[in-house]
């Protein structure tokens, strides 16, 4: 029987079925060292899930802005100056400032990329440094004393029914996100959008509006990983959000987003983020130095796109 | 007739010519407050802080040429540095040898991104991100700790004014014959990035290979029809990036004397090759713009953080203010939007 996957959906089944070679690769090398099986226990794996939902919720905020074919890389320091902010409010107030300072950022990209037409590339990557910048003067170069409120610190490291609370975050982020993808105006047109501007402008598309759209849920997914990772170390510090730039993106693109936008479904967002955070946990488990684990890091987003990555040849 | 000469090559280069006269109003101003301006020693300093982003600068022209866009410039310029902080001492045969392979390291880097980018067919952006992350590991292989030596009489040599190379080499007289006189001053930082960009850049934009590059990132397309070598091309400004990249290494380990793997270091000097290039006039679209004009990007980014040394500014404040220059500077692009006449044209 053959079974026929549409395009969309096999890089979606190739990663799941690369999860699950980590799983079992990882296993056989504790069984055979320490003669346990942590990796198929369910407190590990959620424990796993727990630190990699900042790195998923980027990720959700990350492919907004890739399926519109534009990049945000103002992510850092947006989730560190949300996660700043949060802990030097304080108080009732801390998540909802947090959560400002996601969507002024997204807005001040959105109106850079879609009104003044400067690349996402560049203008992301200024509004960046602008923001260290903030928070360097603000903080005078050092981590903040000030500490996460009760709620950051519930949202972060408390369980519900065993369940980390940073999971249904980023569940809810995740269902929030495919209802605005698939069951909204808005979410057809970021498809739209990114699949011939031009086309979308004419069909009657407000695309400026789109886009701007689109960077606002980023920097707002920002914020919310920020105000997650502050509780869970219980502070902001400087340079929090540097490790999340760069897996943000392999995980969207090895989800099977197209990186020229208008291509792309979140569950394969969602199974990225997934791979990327058991690939590390594998990683460190086997305690590989950092160089191995970059260069094994490099290979696998290489070989995995040779294998469904791959595009046309442009012949006219 | 020259002036119209002149007046064409200003309307058909606004970018570089804009780049240009930036730089210079903020090289002259910079020298003219500087209180020991316009000397010798200023130069050297200023021409060693720029050397190693200028090659960067330079890397990252040639994949945005293409329209794509290098992520691993500042990865391979730290594992070069690296093998170069292992390889460029001992004797003057093993020096040189030492500097052939460290070049040829960075090449060869470059020469694997592009057969991925052209055979396997992924995204630039994409494939170098995974490959810079190939690169910072086997640097991290080469020199697990900051560290290393390279030969002390080269790293002077090569840090200072000509004067002082042909003084340790003891050539020219040892710098005080008639005909190096009027050259004795300048930086040889500046020397060796002049003489890169004439002996390399050049040459290579003049070639086939080099127009191919410009055509494929104004419309692949027609360069695919027009019987262009479309693969040739591409995996040629790859390795060249990887070549100017492992120039900017291998300068840095001479200027440093040490090799040093650090992930941080090679994210912001891509970030800011990108910025760089972009000041330099080169478009982000591909196919227009030339390494030159990211020379004078490089140029223009350092002159502004020079400033902060000689202007009384909070040091807490320099981040901020280098983020918002970048912005405004990058936000000059925004003209075109209002030249525009058919609106659809925004949209490209």
């Amino acid at each position: 029987m053959r079974i026929s996957v549409s395009n969309e959906n096999k890089p979606i089944l190739i990663a799941s079925f690369f999860i699950v070679v980590i799983l079992l690769a990882g296993t056989v090398y504790t069984l055979s060292t320490a003669g346990t099986a942590p990796l198929l226990s369910p407190k590990y794996l959620l424990q796993q899930l727990q630190t990699g939902s900042f790195l998923g919720i980027c990720a959700a905020g990350m492919m907004m802005v890739i399926l519109l074919g534009h990049i945000d890389l103002s992510i850092p320091w947006t989730l560190t100056a949300a996660a700043m902010t949060a802990t030097a409010v304080g108080g009732e107030m801390a998540l909802p400032t947090a959560l400002a300072v996601g969507i002024a950022v997204g807005m001040l990209n959105g109106f850079g990329v879609a009104f003044l037409r400067i690349p996402s590339m560049i203008f992301t990557l200024g509004v960046d440094t602008v923001l260290r910048g903030l928070m360097v003067a603000q903080t005078g170069g050092f981590a903040p004393q000030d500490t996460a409120t009760p709620l950051m610190l519930f949202l972060a490291k408390d369980r519900i029914l065993g369940i980390p609370v940073a999971l249904f975050v980023w569940a809810a982020v995740s269902v929030f996100v495919i209802v605005i993808l698939t069951r909204t105006g808005f979410g057809r047109s970021i498809y739209a959008t990114g699949s011939r501007e031009g086309a979308a402008y004419l069909s009657g598309i407000r695309t400026r509006f789109v886009t701007m759209g689109a960077f606002v849920m980023s920097g707002l997914c920002a914020s919310v990983a920020g105000v997650l990772l502050a509780g869970y170390s219980a502070k902001a510090y400087q340079g929090m959000g540097n490790a999340f730039l760069l897996p943000a993106i392999a995980a969207v693109v090895l989800g099977g987003t197209h990186i020229l936008g208008g291509r792309g479904r979140y569950i394969g967002t969602l199974i990225g983020a997934i791979l990327i955070v058991l690939l590390n946990s594998v990683l460190s488990i086997m305690q590989m130095p950092e160089a191995g684990r970059q260069i094994i890091y490099g290979t696998v987003i290489i070989a995995m796109l040779l294998v469904y990555g791959r595009n046309q040849r442009i012949t006219s | 007739m020259r002036q119209g000469r002149l007046t064409r090559w200003f309307f058909q280069n606004v970018g570089l010519a804009s780049a240009l006269l930036l730089f210079a109003v903020l090289f002259f101003s910079y020298n003219m407050m500087h209180p020991r301006g316009f000397s010798a020693a200023v130069a050297v300093q200023n021409a060693n802080e720029t050397a190693a982003i200028a090659f960067l600068a330079m890397a990252q022209t040639l994949p945005v040429l293409l329209g794509g866009l290098d992520l691993s410039v500042g990865a391979v310029m730290t594992l070069t540095n690296c093998i170069a902080s292992e390889l460029v001492n001992g004797s003057p045969a093993q020096i040189l040898l030492g500097v052939v392979a460290t070049l040829l390291s960075g090449a060869a880097f470059g020469l694997m991104n592009g057969l991925i980018v052209v055979y396997g067919r992924i995204q630039p952006i994409i494939a170098t991100l995974a490959t810079g992350a190939i690169a910072i590991g086997l640097a991290l292989l080469v020199r697990p700790k900051p560290g290393g030596a390279v030969d002390g009489d080269l790293g002077w040599a090569l840090t200072n004014s000509v004067w002082d190379f042909a003084d340790t080499y003891g050539i020219a007289g040892g710098g005080d014959a008639w005909w190096i006189r009027p050259f004795a001053d300048i930086p040889v930082p500046v020397i060796i990035v002049l003489l890169v960009t004439i002996l390399v850049w050049v040459p290579f934009r003049r070639s086939v290979t080099g127009r191919t590059v410009y055509a494929i990132g104004s419309a692949e397309g027609a360069a695919f029809m027009s019987g262009l070598p479309i693969d040739r091309a591409k995996i040629a400004a790859f390795t060249l990036g990887g070549f100017f990249a492992a120039c900017g290494g291998l300068y840095l380990a001479i200027q440093t004397s040490s090799g040093n793997a650090d992930i941080q270091q090679a994210g912001a000097y891509t970030l800011n090759s990108i910025a760089a290039v972009v000041l330099g006039g080169t478009s982000l679209l591909g196919g227009v713009g030339s390494a030159v004009g990211s020379l004078i990007g490089a140029g223009i980014l350092r002159v502004i953080s020079f400033y902060f040394r000689i202007l009384d500014i909070d040091p807490l404040l320099q981040p901020l203010i280098e983020g918002v220059v970048l912005l405004v500077a990058v936000s000059f692009g925004a003209i075109r939007t209002l030249r525009v006449k058919n609106k659809l044209d925004l949209f490209r």
